[in-house]
């Protein structure tokens, strides 16, 4: 026991364990329950919630814009992270390696800066950059008045979200390949071997597990950004609304907060599938 | 065999003119949104443009106007204080003594709430945790925000800590516990101290995931006098909807530079390090 009591042992974790058990297991408990009850802010339903049963999963279902959202969401996450950040962060990770420090350097900065500026600053960054009239991107691009948030509001996200997030893959990826020998690098050159070779047969063994990891992570993060509605408000006409922002909109905006919680909870199991993926693949690589 | 030399030379070449490219491509893409946020703010006529080269203070001293700008930073640093403190604290004792005591399925305790801190996110969670406190009538309270964003940081800093709890020699303490000391004091003045870089780092975690943390504050904060930095840029317009450009800029800035400093520091002193569930 180390001279320390099960008893003080206990006290020590108390605070801890009861701040959890009320912010994230109640919640999750919570959020079951009242997703079978018709509970609105106002209204009838407000004072005496009723009993629906399963009927707001139904409803969930059956609403196209439900629908609407879960596509719209695997495609931000698929593109943006899946395919963006990781193959973006991977590419700079293993090239820039070869570059002159200062350029390396330069690089790095900039990307890292974009990962750890405040959501709400670089929300506004973007404004300015894709804005109608005296944006960055139209002066340079020579197209004033062309309304990117209003016109591909899918794509810009996509593409927010990749310049948002990139630097993780990146630093991952960075510390991955510093793991690869060089001897065994040495040796596929001596044979002969190209860069395709080299990667598939020598690079890709080493870092399965830093792929598998990242990408899980990334996916798990992107899935529940809320960023999204700050540069789009999920519009126009709902052709950005990913599931958070679909959730506060009909639950916190909308009121209909057993119907927000029945989709919260879809949310919570989908969390719970990517995180056991997850904790599987630490667990078969930790042992 | 000149051949063959030359091949190779005019392959060297290429590959690093489209190294640099790709370099090139890659800076003006990610430095390109950041350049407003540098120029802006000295700007004579902010607006959505980047500005032509001009220099004025100006814009700062509407910053300084501003009723809401400076209290709001204010609003972040006591709720991401505060938050970093009791996580560092609750945090720490809790890797303590799971660390030190043997209790049946502490493993599995550990990986059960670094589970479910990764799945009932701000987003997921945002229905219940908005009418819990909207029904104990805790809205607009600061604390029981402080406790709502300290609850989702435990499980990682927990998981996060006791690797560095398992790393004191028990020695330390048995001695210290010769000499009469309580649990408590071994663990103030004998363990701390060891596993400072540690408690350091969840400090400034929990710092940067709090002070950029928009949902929650968003949901769980009314008063204009209460909001946090990353809530109030949300009301620096006009009547018309026109963005007050002065004060946004000047804002963002201010802002920006707390995170990027403690970047900067963590990075010198400890460089960076991967722990799962990490997002600065």
């Amino acid at each position: 026991m180390a001279g320390l009591g099960v008893g003080r042992a206990v006290l020590f974790v108390v605070p801890a364990l009861a701040l959890i058990a009320a912010f994230l297991v109640f919640p999750a408990l919570w959020t079951l329950y009242l997703g079978v009850l018709k509970y609105d802010v106002t209204g009838s339903n407000a004072a005496a919630p009723e009993f629906v049963g399963l009927h707001n999963y139904t409803d969930a279902l059956a609403d196209p814009q439900f629908a609407n959202s879960v596509l719209l969401t695997l495609a931000f996450v698929g593109l943006s992270a899946v395919i963006g950040q990781n193959g973006l962060g991977f590419l700079l990770a293993a090239t820039l390696r070869r570059a002159a420090g200062w350029v390396r350097t330069l690089v790095n900065a900039t990307v890292l800066l974009s990962w750890i500026l405040p959501g709400t600053v670089v929300v506004f960054l973007w404004q300015a950059l894709l804005d109608r009239n005296g944006g960055t991107l139209n002066a340079l691009l020579g197209t004033p008045g062309a309304a990117w948030t209003l016109d591909h509001p899918l794509a810009t996200i996509v593409v927010f979200n990749v310049w948002r997030g990139t630097a993780f893959s990146m630093l991952l990826y960075s510390a991955a390949l510093d793991a690869v020998p060089t001897s065994h690098l040495e040796t596929a050159r001596l044979y002969g071997s190209g860069p395709l070779r080299t990667f598939r047969d020598v690079v890709l063994p080493h870092i399965r597990g830093h792929i598998l990891t990242n990408t899980l992570l990334i996916t798990l993060w992107t899935f529940n950004d809320f960023t999204p509605y700050m540069l789009t408000g999920g519009g126009p006409d709902h052709r950005s609304e990913t599931l958070p922002v679909y959730v506060y909109r009909t639950s916190i905006e909308g009121g209909q907060l057993g119907f927000g919680s029945a989709i919260s909870l879809i949310m919570l199991v989908i969390n719970l599938v990517i995180a056991l993926f997850y904790l599987r693949l630490l667990r078969r690589r930790g042992g | 065999m000149r051949r063959i030399l030359g091949d190779a030379v005019v392959r060297h070449v290429l590959s690093r003119l489209l190294l640099y490219l790709f370099a090139g491509l890659v800076l003006v893409f990610f430095a390109l949104p950041l350049l407003w946020l540098v120029l802006t703010p000295f700007a004579r006529t902010p607006s959505f443009r980047i500005p032509a080269p001009s220099f004025t203070l100006h814009n700062f001293r509407i910053l300084l106007d501003n009723p809401f700008a400076l209290r709001s930073i204010g609003n972040s640093l006591i709720l991401a204080g505060g938050t970093a403190l009791l996580a560092v604290v609750f945090a720490g004792t809790a890797a303590y003594a799971l660390s030190r005591v043997r209790l049946p399925g502490r493993d599995a305790l550990l990986y059960a709430i670094l589970l479910l801190s990764s799945i009932v996110t701000g987003t997921a969670a945002m229905v219940p945790i908005f009418l819990m406190l909207f029904q104990l009538h805790l809205i607009d309270n600061r604390l029981a925000l402080i406790l709502v964003l300290t609850g989702g940081l435990l499980p990682s800093a927990m998981f996060i800590l006791k690797d560095f709890m398992d790393t004191v020699p028990k020695s330390y303490e048995e001695s210290a516990r010769v000499f009469g000391a309580s649990p408590l004091q071994i663990l103030r003045h004998v363990v701390a101290p060891v596993v400072r870089p540690g408690l350091a780092t969840i400090a400034v975690w929990a710092v940067v995931q709090v002070w950029g943390n928009f949902l929650l504050p968003y949901i769980l904060l009314q008063q204009q006098t209460k909001q946090p930095a990353a809530v109030i840029m949300y009301t620096f317009y006009d009547e018309g909807g026109q963005p007050n450009f002065a004060l946004i800029s000047t804002f963002s800035l201010l802002y920006s530079v707390p995170v990027v400093a403690a970047y900067l520091l963590v990075n010198r002193r400890y460089g960076f390090r991967f722990q799962g569930g990490i997002k600065g």
